[in-house]
């Protein structure tokens, strides 16, 4: 039943880009904002509906880093390694990240709470070092700040 | 008719013909490793990379891809191109030291020595398998995934393919997998025993004053 | 609501806006471009309103939001009209004083007053801000007076007057002309003359035809396109129109990162309400013109802003890029004549338009006209957002506007273009800045990031940032980019662990030089160019890496110890606590850091609160 649900709201997507085939990546866009990820089934249902085909879709989904094709956390924790930001020290402030995780760049905590994501650039170069915890932004961040930023940004 | 000169030579092409096209025609020999008359180019490995002046500028450009335009003169083997094609071999050998396409090459152009932390990988990446499974074959079975270091030619989800009619035209197509060479020495050295040639007039002239394949007569290697 | 399909109408609308608006009705202004917003200023928008809503002011005063202002290092930032009074790093506890005082009585709340860091001095009104001073805002004037939100904010200033004029006096031909006249090149990285690039697209082969906006903004450091689309979208969207009418295109497109939420939510309401008044549409201005646009989200790949790999990603494909020996506008979207420019480049065609090509010419130098846009970001005191007419001095732009090197400390280097540009060092800080100069200086203008480095940034570090960078965005199709970058890191990557010998300096040169001219993309082709540049005027810090196994900036973790200086240090014990290794022990009064547990993190160096620990 759930499937069925989900199957409809990908249609939904779908027909909101009126089925044209260069809509792609926003449809995976959208999927993966549904379901904080690209699950097989979706990948083969796009495929199908869109008419595109499916080693496309996947060369696709495999590309972009907005797309993901394992389940991500609850909170996503991206860390600037901007130019800015890394003359500002933030390579020490993602080590900080890592070790109070106890992940690396680009993994997910066990629980499935955090996701780790290092970026280039959010365009916050003013505040740097630069943390944005989902939506939120955290500015001229240090190693020591991080436990209470993980707190406050997951809280 | 476009009127061009290659290396030398008055050449005339079709236009819409590319300068690999016309460097074969006129039998001036340019390797490649991504190209394949069948299929639609590719412009990956740049190995058949030329130097072209166009009334402007010189510049570097693939052959497999660049439209001969009137007027324009080509070097195929001038100093910069030979050091480049050099440097793409050494580099895709450290990648796949076993393939004896690559390591025929590698003698052919006089590259002895890999200086490169070696892999071991046998795909070279050159996308001759996706394009013959798509365009020949007509099935799109496999693809291009992941970006840069991750790029690898598989199926979706790395599953057997449903679509795979199990033609072999891929393993056919392969320049790289082919024929395996079991005789590499130690890391970083290449045995050579193939072929060597040596161009000499490379010290005296800016690019190699003859393109005729391994006719051998500037370097012989002495048989043991 | 009735479309505007003459000059009259545009006219009298505009009219009525501006009698309608008081000019001296006091109005705050206030950032809600993303910097100031990660810094609050949503929080001081809503205190405004309640405030002047709890007391009744409605009539007396206005409060309105805007795009970024520019200067993000002091945001939340807010201007107050009509005398352009200027308040920096404003707090929402902040707001009854402004109100009170400001509003209504015109006095100063001085502790808002931006302050010089080195003269002391006190600035009241924006345009004494040594940091907006010696700037030429022309693309970005509006930022900081619009609503981006608000349509008629737009035609109040005088939006959309340059569509009416091309569409209705003007032919194809006087508009290329207008724009080659101009001198206007690509914002973008390349800097291609636009009209040039305008009139191949118009010759080429092909019924249908497409431009697009390029806001893809890959460039770490680099947030003008950001603030453009933020603050101004209408300005993109005119330029647009203007070009596909004179082009001849039907149908545009604006290619946007998706980490821009806040641009694509704009530029898609100006959309929208471009439609309403029949700006975007079915003959438009009655000129029989058609014109339809739609926005494109990227989906996180830096390669997606070189042309024809963004033009593969809005058709649906992995953003891999082709060889442009037969160019995008002749043959680009799929496989039709397209037009492609920054969204920057596009937003200084209605200020061509309207004031004329003598006045675009009078900026600006002999090969570049007209204004730059910077990020200006790094080991400055002002960072932010600068427009500068080209021919600016570096220094002009580091010391006047960016108010000079944070800390006191001794500038090394401005990185311009950024992953593939160069950095100009201290001797070249005269230089002019225009494409020619740059890209002569061994770097180039790019999107428009300018980092300011100093003393305590090392080149071979940075060399290897860039290339790790490049290596993970390249799309991995060419062996030179793909094979190539990778082992110029393996290199610079041994450099800075003091592994390198001399034979490494050569190979590296070599791959830099055969990447550069063997790549299929400029990507690949501009990947060697901070390798290359750091080469040129810093190699004495690739030697003592290579010969002294030093690191003279102290920052590579191989090649530097952390001591504790005894006669600063108290024993208070904070780098103790914090130590990650516990490689801290205490004798008596002092500590001293264990060598070989440290790992050089730098935690205990940020918590001494006596800069008793120095790197050596």
């Amino acid at each position: 039943m759930a499937e069925r649900a989900s199957e409809y709201k990908v249609n939904e997507i779908i027909r909101s880009y009126s089925y044209e085939k260069s809509a792609l990546i926003m449809i995976l866009q959208e999927t993966e904002n549904l379901f904080a990820y690209l699950p097989a089934w979706a990948l083969k249902h796009v495929s199908e509906k869109l008419g595109v085909p499916m080693i496309q879709v996947y060369g696709v989904a495999s590309f972009y880093d907005a797309f993901h094709l394992t389940p991500r956390g609850k909170h996503l924790v991206r860390v600037c390694l901007g130019t800015a930001c890394y003359l500002r020290g933030s390579p020490r402030v993602l080590e900080s990240v890592e070790k109070e995780l106890g992940i690396q760049d680009g993994e997910t905590t066990s629980d499935r709470t955090f996701s780790l994501q290092s970026v280039h650039c959010v365009g916050a170069c003013a505040l740097a070092p630069v943390i944005v915890v989902g939506e939120r932004y955290f500015d001229k961040m240090t190693p020591t700040k991080v436990r209470s930023v993980l707190k406050a940004g997951a809280g | 008719m476009v009127n061009l000169i290659i290396d030398g030579v008055k050449a005339q092409a079709e236009e819409g013909s590319t300068i690999l096209e016309i460097a074969r025609f006129y039998g001036i020999s340019i390797p490649s490793l991504c190209h394949h008359d069948e299929l639609t180019p590719y412009g990956a490995c740049r190995l058949c990379t030329v130097e072209v002046e166009d009334g402007r500028r010189v510049r570097l450009v693939a052959s497999c891809l660049y439209p001969v335009k009137e007027g324009i003169k080509v070097k195929t083997h001038s100093e910069k191109v030979m050091k480049g094609r050099k440097l793409i071999l050494e580099l895709l050998l450290a990648r796949c030291p076993n393939s004896k396409t690559l390591q025929d090459l590698a003698s052919q152009m006089g590259l002895e020595q890999v200086r490169f932390k070696m892999e071991n990988e046998d795909c070279i990446l050159c996308g001759l398998c996706v394009r013959m499974c798509a365009e020949q074959m007509r099935s799109g079975a496999i693809g291009f995934a992941g970006r840069g270091q991750k790029r690898e030619v598989v199926t979706p989800f790395r599953t057997a393919s449903e679509i795979c009619r199990n033609c072999g035209a891929c393993m056919y197509i392969c320049p790289v997998v082919d024929l395996q060479c079991r005789g590499v020495k130690s890391p970083g050295e290449l045995c050579n025993s193939c072929l060597v040639i040596t161009p000499q007039c490379l010290g005296k002239y800016d690019q190699v004053m003859c393109t005729l394949e391994s006719c051998g007569a500037c370097v012989q290697k002495e048989e043991k | 609501m009735k479309k505007i399909r003459t000059t009259q109408e545009l006219g009298s609308l505009r009219n009525s806006l501006v009698q309608m608006r008081d000019p001296n009705k006091p109005c705050v202004r206030v950032c809600l471009g993303t910097g100031c917003r990660a810094r609050g200023s949503a929080n001081v928008m809503i205190s405004f309103k309640d405030e002047i809503e709890r007391q009744g002011l409605e009539i007396k005063a206005d409060c309105k939001q805007t795009g970024c202002h520019g200067f993000c290092e002091r945001g939340p930032v807010i201007v107050i009209g009509p005398k352009e009074i200027f308040y920096q790093k404003v707090k929402p506890s902040d707001v009854p004083d402004i109100v009170s005082k400001t509003l209504l009585n015109g006095e100063v709340v001085d502790r808002l007053l931006y302050i010089d860091p080195i003269t002391g001095q006190k600035a009241l009104y924006e345009h004494e801000v040594p940091f907006y001073k010696k700037q030429t805002r022309l693309v970005l004037a509006n930022n900081g007076r619009i609503d981006p939100t608000n349509i008629l904010d737009y035609i109040a200033i005088g939006g959309y007057q340059a569509l009416a004029k091309a569409t209705t006096t003007m032919s194809c031909e006087e508009i290329i002309d207008t724009i080659e006249k101009s001198g206007l090149r690509g914002l973008g990285g390349g800097g291609f003359p636009t009209g040039r690039k305008w009139r191949s697209c118009k010759e080429a082969h092909g019924d249908v035809k497409f431009v697009i906006g390029n806001g893809d903004e890959g460039d770490p450091g680099a947030f003008s396109d950001r603030s453009l689309m933020e603050a101004n979208p209408h300005s993109i969207l005119e330029g647009m129109i203007i070009g596909a009418y004179a082009i001849g295109a039907n149908q545009g497109y604006l290619y946007v990162r998706a980490e821009y939420p806040l641009a694509l939510k704009h530029l898609q309401t100006a959309i929208d309400q471009a439609r309403e008044y029949g700006f975007v549409g079915n003959n438009i201005f009655n000129s029989g013109f058609d014109f339809d646009i739609k926005i494109n989200r990227g989906a996180g790949a830096f390669v997606c802003g070189e042309s024809s790999a963004l033009m593969a990603s809005i058709e649906g494909k992995m953003g891999e890029p082709r060889a442009k020996y037969v160019h995008t506008v002749e043959r680009g979207l799929w496989n039709q004549p397209t037009n492609l420019n920054n969204v920057k480049t596009w937003a200084n065609v209605p200020l061509i338009i309207n004031n004329g090509t003598d006045w675009y010419v009078k900026m600006g130098t002999e090969n570049s006209k007209g204004t730059g846009i910077f990020s200006l970001v790094g080991k400055v005191n002002n960072t932010g957002l600068v427009e500068i007419q080209m021919g600016t001095p570096l220094k002009t732009i580091v010391y006047d506007i960016g108010g000079g090197i944070t800390k006191g400390k001794r500038f090394k280097a401005v990185q311009t273009g950024g992953p593939s540009g160069g950095c100009i060092p201290e001797e070249l800080l005269d230089l002019t800045v225009d494409f020619e100069k740059l890209t002569e200086a061994g770097s180039m203008m790019g999107s428009g990031g300018m980092i300011v480095m100093d003393e305590d940034t090392c080149m071979v570090d940075l060399a290897r940032y860039f290339l790790d960078f490049l290596q993970n965005e390249s799309c991995g199709k060419c062996v030179p980019c793909r094979e190539g970058i990778k082992r110029m890191l393996e290199i610079v990557t041994k450099i800075t662990k003091g592994q390198a010998g001399e034979e490494d300096l050569e190979l590296l040169q070599d791959l830099a030089r055969m990447v550069k001219d063997f790549s299929l993309c400029g990507l690949g082709q501009t990947a060697p160019n901070t390798v290359l540049s750091t080469l040129r005027y810093f190699g004495d810090e690739y030697a003592a890496h290579i010969r002294d196994k030093k690191c003279p900036a102290g920052i590579c973790r191989d090649l530097i110890t952390f001591v504790i200086l005894e006669d600063k240090c108290t024993g208070c014990g904070a780098c103790l606590k914090l130590c990650p290794q516990q490689a801290i022990d205490a004798y008596g009064l002092t500590h001293t850091i264990d060598p070989a547990k440290c790992i050089r993190c730098g935690i205990c160096r940020d918590a001494c609160p006596f800069q008793a620990i120095s790197v050596k």
